[in-house]
């Protein structure tokens, strides 16, 4: 098995890049849990992270709105580069970062209040206080999130905690598009759903990448192959410690991958 | 944005400032007592008998101490034992456990005066006794034996299931799983909670001033022996004022530089218990769970 | 929180085997060990609501007198008036001011532990706050009655204080007595809010402080009422150290800074110089069981209070 860093993945990619990640090391107190990632996430697209449990794919997208730094011990090193500024300067306040990346998370966890308030809940953190600025954002992004026609009816006094696991995942994906992200990134956000509600959100990642830039980590290959429009593979290191082994076009990786690692990976999972 | 960040730093500074204070306010009470008592303080004073116009000490207050505790603690670890075993291991879920449980936070809701008036209708008045040990010790049983019962109870579901199904795929009963199993790996925590119990009794007053009763404390004879003998410092018959309920008494009687110095000495004394049942539970029950979990692996 | 999962596993435990045959002995020993808890609470109940309707029943006072606003108990000095109003009175009031002071403190310390220190700092506070809890009520009142009523007769005379002796006294008193428990049962409710409910409301770019604001004080409302009622339980059972520093006057509370009274203080007073059958005596009685009803009905009220917290 080779360890060399492997390289970024090629300028055949249409788009610009969004995030440029340069040897990139994650460790939690002394245990390294991701080294020598190299990445390029081009905008308007979206990107998954395969890889075998414990890989460190959860790790590296916590890094990309800087949630590590709630872990006492998470220590990060390298280079993350958003829109040409590197994120873990000392000049960048992670709560800024945090309204610029949304996270979306493997357990729908909508606050306990009301459909309304949960969506109003970051922008009035951010200042947001005029009762009409506030009805239109609630309502644009219950709406951009595919929930508004299934609560339109009563978002406003239901609470919700009462909406199904389907609806409750859109419902966080709406609170976190109502802080106006660029970049949303998604940890497993259908494992926790039946095959219905897993559909609705694939099709709702579609609609949204558009506009937003999107990374899913996701444990279902047919999800990255329908989803995707580019795949990242990580695997765990003799060191046990995480890395990429490649990455590339979604197609290009699930047919044609240049790695035996990616290959055996895709066909058992796929098989 | 600014502002939210400065909110944010500012609320940190205010929360550790209250932490900060709080702390502060501990060590100046330890403080307090401790250095107003230091300059008086010699070994005697803990088994001297009172005196009213020299210092003397607090012996037989603290011998009256030991004794309601040590009398309380024989009922209620027992009793508290036994009955936590019902509810960790019998009980399960329902009615009876769901009245026990409201029972004990009933108990526990009622002040310790009115458990000292309840004391003293049963264990002083309808008795006969008067004023005794024992019936001080059993009006502290009546409070003390739901807060045993709780913290056994914990150390009992603290145990992993594991522990049990291991013991019953060898063919235990039940209680023998219990009494073999169970009991031995909670001992960590039964004996933190008897401590835990043992420092609230000690401190404890309302309750006692009315059952234990608040006569002046006279010169203790050891010699007598029969404990039938209400003048028996080992009689559970004997009139039984306490370390804190002295202290009460004290303040009662009216001050003045002596008393005033005999109460600072007292206070501390309480103090320096208290600290001893509390930091005391916590190393034992750590040393206990180092060595059965050091002697099992 | 850990005790509630605890009782689910228990409940979903499969029966055990019972090998030896018949009646499990030790089943019905420890369970009527439980029971004793039972009795004694119908037995105090008895005694005390015995007793304490004593003053009607047997020495004919009407009901409602207790809520007349004099207390003359004394028959050597005149006409009686048996009313317990002043104690009530005093009782809640002292509470009150005791909680009101106590809350703000309580609660961030509250959040300090369970939201900003760091693992030392959670280690220093923890036997810090049982020793807290554990001296004895008494100092505390000896400490008020040598330190802070002096302080505020020496100090106090612009504010109305006259001799230090005053509802404020007892009130900072048993402040300081109930800020351990309404902080520790504060402490659990934040605890009982869920992380990842934190972790999303910062990934939303919340600060620190706006997440516990506008997310956990909200989330926990019903934990930090119950925080609150079971400190003013403490208190108003607390009856050595208010009656050290109150003043100890039957009097209708008016003002912080004169001299009150309490149910407990009255109780702990007199209960000495009356001989049962007496009426006065049995005034003493009927505080008690005024005494019980409240703590009763406030752990009836924390029920009601920890059920609505419950589902979440
Ligand atoms: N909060 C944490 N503290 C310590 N180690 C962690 C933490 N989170 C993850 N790890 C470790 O980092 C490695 C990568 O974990 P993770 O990023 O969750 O992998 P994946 O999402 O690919 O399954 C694992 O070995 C895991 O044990
Ligand atoms: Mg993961």
């Amino acid at each position: 098995m080779s360890y060399a860093p492997t390289i970024p993945a090629s300028a055949e990619s249409l788009a610009p890049t969004k995030i440029r990640v340069r040897d990139l090391r994650i460790s939690y107190d002394t245990r390294v849990a991701v080294r020598d990632v190299n990445l390029d996430v081009p905008e308007h697209a979206v990107t998954a992270f395969i890889g075998p449990s414990g890989c460190g794919k959860s790790t590296i997208l916590r890094c990309f709105d800087r949630m590590n730094d709630l872990i006492p011990g998470a220590s990060v090193h390298g280079s993350i580069v958003l829109d040409g500024e590197e994120i873990n300067a000392p000049g960048v306040q992670p709560v800024e970062l945090r309204r610029k990346v949304g996270l979306v998370f493997q357990k729908p966890n909508p606050f306990p209040m009301s459909i309304y308030e949960n969506v109003a809940y970051g922008p009035r953190r951010h200042g947001v206080s005029s009762r009409a600025a506030l009805d239109e954002v609630v309502e644009t992004s219950l709406r951009r999130a595919a929930i508004w026609d299934e609560v339109k009816d009563e978002y406003r006094r239901k609470n919700a905690l009462s909406l199904s696991g389907g609806q409750q995942q859109r419902l966080c994906i709406a609170r976190m598009l109502a802080t106006g992200p660029e970049v949303i990134l998604m940890d497993e956000p259908c494992s926790a759903l039946d095959p219905i509600a897993t559909l609705r959100i694939e099709q709702l990642i579609t609609e949204l990448k558009t506009q937003y830039t999107i990374l899913i980590v996701t444990h279902n290959m047919q999800q990255a192959a329908r989803v995707s429009d580019r795949t990242a593979f990580f695997t765990l290191g003799d060191d046990r410690a995480g890395y990429l082994v490649e990455e590339g076009p979604t197609r290009m990786i699930f047919t044609d991958p240049a790695n035996r690692l990616t290959e055996d990976y895709v066909a058992g999972r796929f098989g | 944005m600014r502002r939210v960040l400065l909110a944010d730093q500012l609320a940190t500074a205010v929360l550790w400032s209250i932490a900060g204070s709080v702390i502060l306010i501990l060590i100046a009470i330890i403080a307090h007592f401790l250095l107003a008592a230091l300059p008086d303080f010699t070994p005697s004073f803990l088994i001297a008998d009172p005196s009213t116009d020299v210092i003397g000490g607090v012996g037989p207050v603290l011998w009256n101490s030991v004794y309601v505790l040590a009398l309380t603690m024989l009922v209620t670890v027992p009793l508290g034992v036994l009955g936590a075993v019902f509810m960790a291991e019998y009980a399960g879920t329902g009615r009876l456990i769901d009245l026990i449980r409201f029972s004990q936070e009933l108990i526990g809701s009622v002040p310790s005066i009115v458990v000292g008036l309840f004391g003293f209708a049963v264990f002083v008045a309808a008795t006969g006794w008067g004023f005794t040990a024992l019936a001080g010790a059993l009006a502290l049983t009546v409070f003390n034996l739901p807060l045993m019962t709780r913290l056994a109870e914990q150390a009992m579901r603290a145990v992993p299931d594991d522990e049990r199904s291991a013991s019953f795929a060898l063919g235990a009963t039940k209680w023998q799983t219990i009494r073999h199993v169970v009991l031995p790996i909670a001992i960590p925590g039964l004996v933190t909670g008897v401590i835990l119990t043992a420092g609230r009794v000690f401190g404890e007053a309302a309750a006692l001033l009315f059952t234990a009763g608040l006569a002046t404390p006279g010169r203790l004879n050891f010699a007598n022996l029969n404990l039938l003998d209400p003048r028996s410092p080992w009689s559970p018959f004997h009139t039984a004022t306490t370390l804190s309920v002295y202290l009460w008494r004290i303040n009662s009687e009216g001050t003045g530089p002596v008393v005033d110095q005999v109460a600072n000495l007292t206070a501390a004394v309480l103090i320096v218990a208290v600290l001893i049942f509390n930091l005391g539970s916590r190393a034992l029950g750590q040393l206990l769970q180092r060595r059965i979990t050091g002697t099992r692996s | 929180m850990e005790s509630d999962i605890a009782t689910e596993m228990a409940a979903v435990r499969p029966e055990r085997v019972v090998l030896a045959p018949g009646i499990d002995v030790a089943r019905r020993v420890t369970g009527a060990a439980a029971t004793v808890v039972v009795l004694l609470v119908g037995l105090l109940l008895a005694f005390i609501a015995w007793n304490g309707i004593a003053l009607f029943r047997h020495s004919g006072v009407p009901i409602l007198e207790v809520f007349a606003p004099v207390w003359q108990p004394d028959p050597t000095s005149g006409e009686t008036t048996y009313g317990l109003l002043p104690f009530i009175l005093g009782t809640l009031g002292v509470v009150s001011v005791a909680a009101a002071l106590a809350a703000p403190l309580s609660l961030g310390l509250a959040l300090f532990m369970a939201e900003v220190a760091p693992p030392w700092a959670r280690r220093v506070m923890q036997p810090a706050m049982e020793v807290f809890v554990g001296i004895p009520s008494v100092v505390y009142g000896w400490l008020g009655l040598t330190v802070l009523v002096p302080f505020l007769a020496a100090n106090g005379k612009w504010a109305g204080f006259t001799s230090g002796f005053s509802w404020f006294a007892g009130s900072l008193v048993l402040a300081l007595m109930i800020l351990p428990t309404v902080s520790s049962v504060a402490y659990d409710s934040f605890r009982a809010v869920p992380p990842d409910l934190r972790t999303a409301s910062l990934a939303l770019g919340t600060t620190r402080w706006q997440t516990i604001r506008h997310l956990l004080l909200p989330a926990s409302g019903a934990g930090i009422v119950t925080a609150i009622v079971l400190g003013m339980m403490r208190a108003a059972g607390e009856a050595l150290a208010v009656q050290m520093v109150i003043g100890n006057r039957p009097l209708i509370p008016r003002s912080l800074f004169q001299p009150v009274t309490t149910l407990t203080a009255q109780i702990t007073l007199d209960m000495g110089n009356t001989v049962a059958g007496e009426t006065w005596n049995e005034a003493l009685w009927t505080m008690g069981l005024v005494l019980v009803t409240m703590s009763f009905a406030a752990v009836v009220l924390v029920r009601l209070l920890t059920r609505r917290a419950g589902p979440r």
